[in-house]
């Protein structure tokens, strides 16, 4: 028998505008999976009277025929996003008990649609991770685990975790190389990241600042154009927030893709790419060109160069943002120290888990007197060809269309390098640092039988041709969720 | 460029992260792998590119300068690990 946990976000709207059920009911049934539920361990924590609060309000507003546009719909926030008296660590020990007296913008808007907060979900250390394995409040299980636990991808694998594991009907992620596509891609969810400029920064916890990017995790294409309509609009609070009007997203996803052009990037078909992998991506190409798509190779000669350079520019970025974390202001502080800077050493020695030390030492390399030009600033060049590619590549296409990740899941403890696991976003971190929407899409099962995501990324505020692309591939692949 | 033990302790103290004599070798070993990597960059031909700092093409705003919030010392000092009053305590610095 089907239950109400099982509704995405616009069923979850249609059910309450026909009275089905209440909010409050669905906010019961997920808290007592919640409670009941914690194999996977995507949530960190909850506020059960909260919630229910929240739902009984909107309850009242729709009985007074005054609903706001998501009214009741329940949604599960990423660790990052500031919630006003709710705990927020972007997992680590270092914000360990951190309480931000405001509220991200992002998530202000979402409550003032009328959305109701159910908790916090697990995601990658300060976002820095691919698996969820480097939180400071343990491991994060992908639903589609069987003999063996699979990660769910990251940085945002406790929101995938969350909205595949029917925990939520819907979630938000942060996406700066990756952190929502291909989590999304590893638990069989639809993740977008919109355009950099399109959603407000202001309220995230800060890892590497011109690539942030908040977005929707959810479980069908549409259900996450509307929550993106809801989250996006100019923010004065953030001065990279683009002033630029917001669509009506969710018409977008039934426009017709007919006689548009699909660039497949020849670079992308790496040696490593598992025949299945290819095979899934095939297929997306078969069903965008039965939707009367025209197909066009295009050429991203510097993709090879993209993952270098985000690891120079991202670390770079993060251990500007992260010199915050000193013990004076909030978070963690060391017990013993000897004077004051030997308080600052310790407390970060403490509070950072290995990963978040390893860029942030990075960062601090690449930036220092006689290594900035020969790093920093080739970078940065670097970045300005592969912008320059994109810019090439859509004079012959709408949008391009790529695997999310290079592999489907992979177990948890898998003994990898750091230069291993970065690899994990490979095919999203070009986006990333051209600033470009992107979305991932479920196309299918890997041979063993694992989720992979396609992605299609889009030119710069044009979140409504990806959109549309990816109801073609959702409707054509058909994915069955777990 | 090879990052050294002795590149690898100043780099950790401009950071003000700590690290273990005896983690010294191996994350000087981890770190080197993955600049190495990223030495990759070296073949890109970047003569007469404009280094990028952001993708978004428009000068920064400009805002009139005024105080349009504020009056809630409590609140800005509330999560501090150790506060007097309104105010941050930290270790004592002048002697």
């Amino acid at each position: 028998m089907s239950s109400i946990t099982d509704l995405g976000a616009c069923e979850v709207i249609e059910g309450l505008n026909k009275k089905d059920f209440l909010s409050e009911e669905l906010i019961e049934e997920y808290l007592k999976l919640l409670k009941k539920e914690n194999k996977l361990n995507a949530y960190i924590h909850y506020n059960e009277e909260k919630s229910i609060n929240l739902a009984k309000d909107s309850d009242k507003r729709r009985v007074k025929n005054s609903a706001l546009p998501l009214d009741g719909l329940p949604l599960a926030v990423k660790d990052i996003f500031c919630v006003e008296g709710e705990k927020t660590s972007a997992c680590s020990k270092i914000l360990e008990n951190f309480i931000p007296n405001y509220e991200s913008t992002v998530t202000s808007k979402l409550w003032a649609s009328g959305a109701v907060y159910i908790g916090k979900t697990s995601m990658d250390e300060f976002a820095m991770g691919s698996s969820n394995e480097t939180s400071y409040f343990g491991k994060v299980i992908n639903p589609w685990s069987k003999n063996k636990d699979l990660v769910p991808g990251g940085s945002s694998g406790g929101s995938a975790s969350a909205v595949a594991g029917k925990l939520t009907p819907a979630a938000l992620g942060t996406d700066t190389g990756g952190s929502i596509r291909q989590p999304a891609s590893f638990c069989g969810a639809v993740g977008l990241k919109p355009t950099y400029g399109r959603c407000s920064r202001w309220g995230i916890i800060a890892f590497a600042s011109s690539l942030d990017q908040a977005g929707p995790i959810t479980r069908s294409v549409k259900d996450s154009a509307l929550i993106l309509k809801h989250i996006s609009g100019y923010d004065e609070k953030d001065s990279t927030s683009a002033n630029i009007e917001v669509p009506d997203f969710v018409n977008s996803c039934s426009d017709s893709i007919k006689g548009k052009k699909i660039g497949i990037p020849k670079e992308y078909k790496i040696d490593k790419l598992s025949i299945s992998v290819q095979k899934i991506w095939d297929m997306g190409i078969e069903w965008l060109k039965d939707s009367g798509a025209e197909v066009v190779e295009v050429s991203l000669p510097h993709t090879n160069y993209a993952l270098p350079t985000y690891y120079i520019v991202a670390p770079a970025e993060a251990s500007a943002n992260l010199a915050r974390y000193d013990g004076v202001k909030y978070g963690h502080r060391a017990e013993k120290f000897n004077d004051l800077e030997d308080m600052y050493c310790s407390t970060r020695s403490e509070g950072f888990g290995p990963e978040v030390k390893r860029r942030i030492l990075i960062g601090t390399y690449v930036l220092s007197a006689g290594y900035y030009d020969a790093y920093y600033l080739r970078a940065q060049k670097v970045r300005t060809k592969i912008v320059n590619d994109f810019n090439d590549a859509f004079n012959s296409c709408d949008v391009i269309l790529t695997p999310t990740a290079p592999t489907g899941a992979f177990e948890i403890g898998a003994n990898m390098s750091p230069i291993e696991m970065y690899m994990n976003d490979i095919f999203t971190v070009p986006a990333s640092l051209a600033g470009l929407p992107a979305i991932s899409v479920p196309g299918g099962l890997t041979e063993d039988k694992k989720p992979l995501g396609l992605q299609l990324i889009g030119k710069p505020f044009d979140e409504e041709t990806i959109l549309a692309f990816a109801s073609v591939i959702e409707k054509s692949a058909s994915f069955k969720s777990i | 460029m090879s990052l050294d033990k002795s590149t690898l302790e100043r780099v950790a103290y401009l950071a003000r992260i700590k690290i273990n004599e005896s983690d010294i070798d191996s994350i000087a070993s981890e770190l080197n792998n993955i600049m190495s990597w990223i030495e990759k960059l070296n073949e890109v031909d970047i003569d007469n590119i404009e280094p990028m700092t952001g993708v978004l093409n428009v000068p920064l705003r400009e805002r009139e300068d005024k105080v349009n919030d504020g009056g809630y010392h409590d609140k800005v000092v509330k999560n501090s690990p150790e506060k007097i009053g309104n105010s941050f305590s930290v270790p004592k610095v002048i002697e």
